[in-house]
């Protein structure tokens, strides 16, 4: 098989909807994670406190950076459908998406950047 | 999908826009700071503030959550919409379960 | 330009494979040309359709290298680059033989989506005055000229995943016909368009926007359905 269907599935607008759908996946699976480690301090401080300290460790801060890039481009991801949705039909939707994915990451490295 | 879980997905969506962009705001100033256990459980103990926006905000993702995973379930699995149904409801409810007492965890 | 074309064509059914064929180049060829050559000079049992050979009548559409397109509007030279192509019948649809796709499917949700006229004058009646610079008219003008070509459907990955999806172009159609002052459709119609299949299911991916032939956007039409059928289903004019 040559060239496979790279021209409408490699496009801009489809990768952001594929992106909204596995970044939404992964924030439906981190959610439930999150909820049990904040629960911690039913067992006192002390326990959500050693909970924190080892999310200290730049392994699982690189992982709070890429949590932080998930949640910002679903968000941004998902007002590209409200906006398509709710709004008047706009051109240069492809640019749009890409500055999108460039916001997102800026942020998450901003996240970073403040925590090391 | 029916109008019902349409409407009530793009309406969770629409509220968590700015819950959203405050969270990820008070995790930046939190982790920032270093802040400890003791710092955010001394905010958050006894916040009526905190209780309400976290609550509301377990309570859209968990809807927002569950319809979307019943999407993806009719779509890229064989599971029907019926089964599909059944499974994101009761992924829904543990979500807003853990949510809940992760909430009632930080807050009292 | 080289002199001769390696060109895989799919041969049989769904159960088929593709088998290959040497095609010689000349200018300005199209697919559709590489096709009827092999079909009038190898292989006469292939099976294809093609019509006005001419790009307005939308029967030879195909998978080219893995894009639904129109084969008479897609130059060799376009897409042939490394001197290899591979055809294959419209994806998303029943392979009838080889190149050739059962239709039908398109064209009952057709009529599922109710992209049927309704009319709702005689003969005997004033012909209803519509202005094109009516804003209804140009949301429906805008969408109007589908000739059914099926690129768009054979395009679609909602159409791929969910097999009661309607589709692209009749939920384009069935938004001409919501704009339409004539016509009685109403709120069976935007009832017909919010049920299980229908509008809500678009993830806006715009597949079908960046390929369909006639420049149309089912996108955009489709996003107005979800308003129309939001604001109904809010006043309670349809059910969930």
């Amino acid at each position: 098989m040559i060239a496979r269907g790279k021209m409408h599935r490699g496009s801009a607008l489809w990768i952001a909807a594929m992106v909204h759908r596995l970044s939404g996946l992964a924030l439906a699976i981190f959610l439930p994670l999150h909820f049990l480690a904040l629960a911690l301090a039913i067992k006192g401080e002390a326990k959500l406190e050693s909970f924190l300290r080892w999310t200290d460790q730049p392994l699982v801060k690189f992982a709070e950076g890429a949590l932080v890039f998930l949640l910002t481009i679903h968000l941004l991801g998902g007002l590209r459908v409200l906006a398509i949705e709710n709004l008047d039909w706009r051109d240069g939707q492809k640019q749009l998406a890409t500055i999108a994915a460039a916001i997102s990451a800026i942020i998450a490295f901003i996240f970073l950047a403040r925590v090391f | 999908m029916t109008m019902r879980l349409y409407v009530w997905q793009r309406a969770t969506a629409a509220l968590m826009v700015p819950l959203v962009l405050v969270h990820i705001a008070v995790i930046f100033y939190a982790t920032q700071k270093g802040m400890t256990a003791a710092d955010i459980l001394s905010r958050t103990h006894g916040s009526i503030m905190w209780a309400s926006y976290y609550g509301l905000f377990v309570a859209a993702a968990s809807i927002h959550a569950a319809i979307g995973v019943r999407n993806v379930l009719t779509e890229w699995s064989p599971l029907t919409g019926l089964r599909a149904g059944r499974l994101a409801l009761m992924f829904g409810l543990l979500l807003a379960a853990l949510g809940a007492r992760a909430v009632l965890a930080v807050v009292l | 330009m080289l002199a001769e074309l390696s060109v895989s064509l799919w041969r049989g059914a769904k159960d088929g494979r593709y088998e290959t064929y040497c095609v010689p180049r000349r200018e300005s060829q199209t697919v559709l040309d590489v096709v009827t050559f092999v079909q009038r000079h190898i292989d006469p049992t292939l099976s294809y359709r093609f019509a006005c050979r001419v790009g307005v009548c939308g029967s030879c559409a195909m998978t080219v290298n893995g894009k639904p397109r129109w084969t008479c509007r897609t130059h060799v030279a376009k897409v042939a680059g490394s001197g290899r192509l591979e055809i294959g019948p419209l994806e998303n649809l029943p392979v009838i033989k080889d190149l050739t796709t059962d239709m039908q499917p398109f064209f009952e949700k057709w009529q599922q989506a109710q992209g049927v006229f309704a009319p709702t004058k005689t003969r005997h009646e004033e012909i209803e005055q519509i202005r094109p610079d009516n804003p209804a008219r140009r949301l429906a003008d805008a969408a109007i000229e589908c000739i059914n070509c099926g690129v768009c459907y054979a395009a679609c990955d909602t159409v791929r995943w969910n097999q009661d999806y309607f589709g692209p172009a009749a939920l384009t159609r069935a938004w001409t016909l919501v704009n339409d002052e004539r016509d009685a459709g109403g709120s069976a119609r935007l009832q017909a368009v919010a049920g299980s299949g229908g509008c809500h299911s678009c993830h806006s991916h715009q597949s079908c926007q960046e390929l369909c032939p006639q420049a149309l956007n089912p996108t955009a039409a489709i996003a107005g359905l979800k308003r129309r059928t939001t604001a109904a289903y809010l006043k309670g004019e349809i059910k969930a």
